[in-house]
């Protein structure tokens, strides 16, 4: 089987991020970068399918030198190769999704893997967007796979319940948390990814159609609100705990 | 938030990309796996033995050895990197890794038989076989040139007679590397666990170590057939230079430590507020802070470069004794500064600081105290041995 996993660099998601001085992008100095935790997700799921299957994952990254480090940690976790697609600069979804598929739609893959958004952009739109590039089927937010035969059964968390989809192969999956327990790199697998090939292609130079004109902190949280006293307090305490602030179920 | 260590001085841009991913996956793992647990097993005073597999996938044990003998080849700094970040966990999970790397595999794979090595080395570092290191005795700790500890020639092996204490592991070992004299010179043995005349039991009572198991290596009429002796082992130096092994991940281990103790403090004078404010603005506080973050970023400085002369084989155990001497004290200092800055709440299992304190009184003078690596450096630059 002949998988792809889409990997993104993102910063650490616990950095406190800053702006830069004139509010047009994150400052990224002292910035600690990890691969993005859904795409952990993704490259663990394709790395077990592989496994049990047989057969080969390929991590593609797009972006500019630095990025390269996630398909580093891709190769370390067990990737066999990696590709990636290079581009200094801002580029917009649909370029960044148009690259990806230029580059995978020669590949002959079977199951493409992302995650389902990257932490830091949160746009969760580049699988659906390669996925129609490509004309394949795709499903998001899978949080388990059962992949058979040319065919697969997905689970997907809804509102209130879940659901089980099944779709043809070749497809895209976008992976939620709970589909699996990303593995650690091993020393080992670190120092046996220093020798797998990395590919580099060049991305085409397309104009971004969208541009980010200004970032800005979000606002102060309010102050905590005091729903009543007592035990005639608790039924509307733990309806706010479960529709507005959903920490409980 | 998650923990990010002290990089004041941007030393990672010193650590090439594998150097950074085995730090970096070594700290997931005791974010996630260690630091949960080791509260309790402290309390407990219980090995995290389930760990064990995990750090054997993670490739924790020997790694620096060639792949056919299960290891990963990393470089000396990746492996320092490693035990930092095992002992920002707990100074018992570096000592654990320390034990079966430094003290097991190291001397098997120096001066072991072609035999020894294909068997035991893959299992070694697969965890199959949890190794322990004999070298200390009641009466001889830094002199151990002077044991009694004794091998006698007999038909297809030796006999072995004696008692090691402070033995790490020793309890749950499968296999002894135990050092004694034969006709006079000192030698190594392997000797397996159930063997007829050997008993290990714990010491009990330990105030530090707690999550590590420490117990006593006792040596009746032990046989141990040829095949077990290390042929190539002669001499007091051998173990000595199994000490240097252990030492060098020391000195990075306690960084690790201190960081912990480091971190904390910053943390909690960031939110213990006193007189309508954050402690950490006050004088006295950042004092403490800056001396302990300044003390880390040295110690780092210290071993990255003895990491690269050790690497490139120009590394003298005298360096090794300087680094492992002076990080050590630094880590234990910044511990019990951690304690002050933490207050009464400094005690409690609630806060990291306690524990490390308390290991680190043990990592101060294991493997060479602190008072006999100042006279090995003495002895360096002076030329005058004052320990004899």
């Amino acid at each position: 089987m002949n998988i792809a996993v889409l990997v993104k660099l993102v910063p650490d998601t616990a950095a406190q991020i800053r702006l830069n001085s004139d509010h047009s992008w994150i400052e990224t100095r002292d910035l600690n970068w990890v691969l993005s935790p859904y795409d952990e997700y993704a490259a663990e799921e394709a790395l077990k399918t592989a496994e049990a299957q047989g057969g080969e994952v390929t991590a593609i990254t797009y972006g500019s030198d630095a990025s390269a480090e996630a398909l580093r940690k891709a190769l370390a976790m067990g990737a066999h190769k990696a590709v990636h697609v290079k581009k200094d600069g801002f580029t917009d979804l649909l370029g960044t999704a148009n690259a990806l598929a230029n580059v995978l739609k020669d590949g002959g893959f079977d199951l493409i893997f992302a995650g389902y958004k990257a932490t830091d952009d949160d746009c969760a739109a580049i699988g659906q967007m390669v996925a129609t590039l490509l004309d394949i089927p795709c499903i998001t937010e899978v949080n388990k796979l059962e992949v058979g035969d040319g065919t697969l059964t997905a689970n997907r968390e809804i509102e209130g319940g879940h659901e089980v989809v099944e779709a043809p192969l070749p497809c895209v999956i976008t992976a939620q948390k709970g589909l699996n327990e990303p593995r650690y790199p091993s020393l080992k697998g670190i120092m046996m990814a220093k020798k797998k090939p990395i590919d580099v292609v060049e991305a085409d130079d397309v104009a971004p159609r969208v541009e980010t004109v200004s970032m800005g902190y979000p606002p102060e949280r309010p102050a905590g609100k005091i729903v009543g006293e007592g035990v005639e307090a608790v039924p509307e305490l733990v309806r706010l705990l479960r529709e507005e602030a959903r920490v409980i179920d | 938030m998650a923990y990010q260590g002290v990089d004041y001085y941007h030393l990672d841009e010193l650590l090439s990309d594998e150097e950074k991913l085995v730090r970096d996956s070594v700290r997931d793992w005791v974010s996630e796996r260690v630091i949960p647990v080791i509260d309790q097993h402290f309390r407990d005073a219980t090995f995290p033995g389930e760990l064990i597999p995990e750090m054997a996938e993670l490739g924790l044990f020997g790694p620096t050895l060639p792949e056919e003998f299960g290891g990963a080849e990393i470089g000396d700094v990746a492996y320092g990197l490693a035990m930092q970040e095992l002992e920002r966990g707990d100074s018992g999970m570096r000592s654990f890794a320390s034990v079966q790397s430094a003290l097991v595999m190291y001397p098997i794979y120096t001066w072991g038989s072609e035999e020894q090595k294909r068997t035991l080395l893959p299992k070694l570092a697969r965890a199959e076989i949890i190794g322990a290191f004999g070298l200390t005795e009641p009466d001889y700790g830094s002199d151990p040139g002077s044991m009694i500890t004794t091998a006698k020639k007999v038909d297809g092996g030796y006999l072995l007679n004696g008692a090691k204490m402070w033995i790490t592991n020793s309890t749950i070992a499968d296999l002894h590397v135990v050092w004694a004299k034969l006709d006079g010179r000192v030698e190594g043995f392997l000797v397996e666990k159930g063997a007829k005349g050997l008993s290990a039991p714990e010491t009990k009572g330990k105030w530090s170590l707690r999550a590590s198991v420490t117990g006593e290596i006792i040596l009746q009429d032990v046989f141990v057939p040829e095949e077990m002796r290390l042929p190539e082992a002669h001499g007091l130096k051998c173990p000595l230079m199994c000490l240097n092994q252990a030492r060098y991940g020391i000195a990075w281990g306690v960084i690790g430590a201190a960081q912990a103790c480091y971190d904390s403090s910053l943390n909690y004078s960031l939110t213990r507020e006193q007189w309508g404010g954050p402690i950490a603005r006050h004088q006295m506080i950042q004092d403490k802070l800056v001396e302990m973050m300044s003390e880390i970023t040295k110690a780092q400085l210290l071993v990255w470069r003895l990491g690269k002369m050790k690497e490139a084989g120009t590394s003298t155990f005298r360096q090794v004794s300087l680094a492992k001497r002076n990080n050590c004290r630094m880590a234990l200092e910044t511990s019990r500064v951690a304690r002050d800055i933490h207050g009464a709440n400094g005690i409690a299992d609630e806060y990291p600081i306690m524990r490390h304190m308390m290991n680190l009184e043990s990592v101060y003078t294991y493997e060479g105290t602190h008072t006999m690596h100042t006279l090995i450096v003495g002895s360096d630059i002076t030329g005058i041995d004052a320990y004899k």
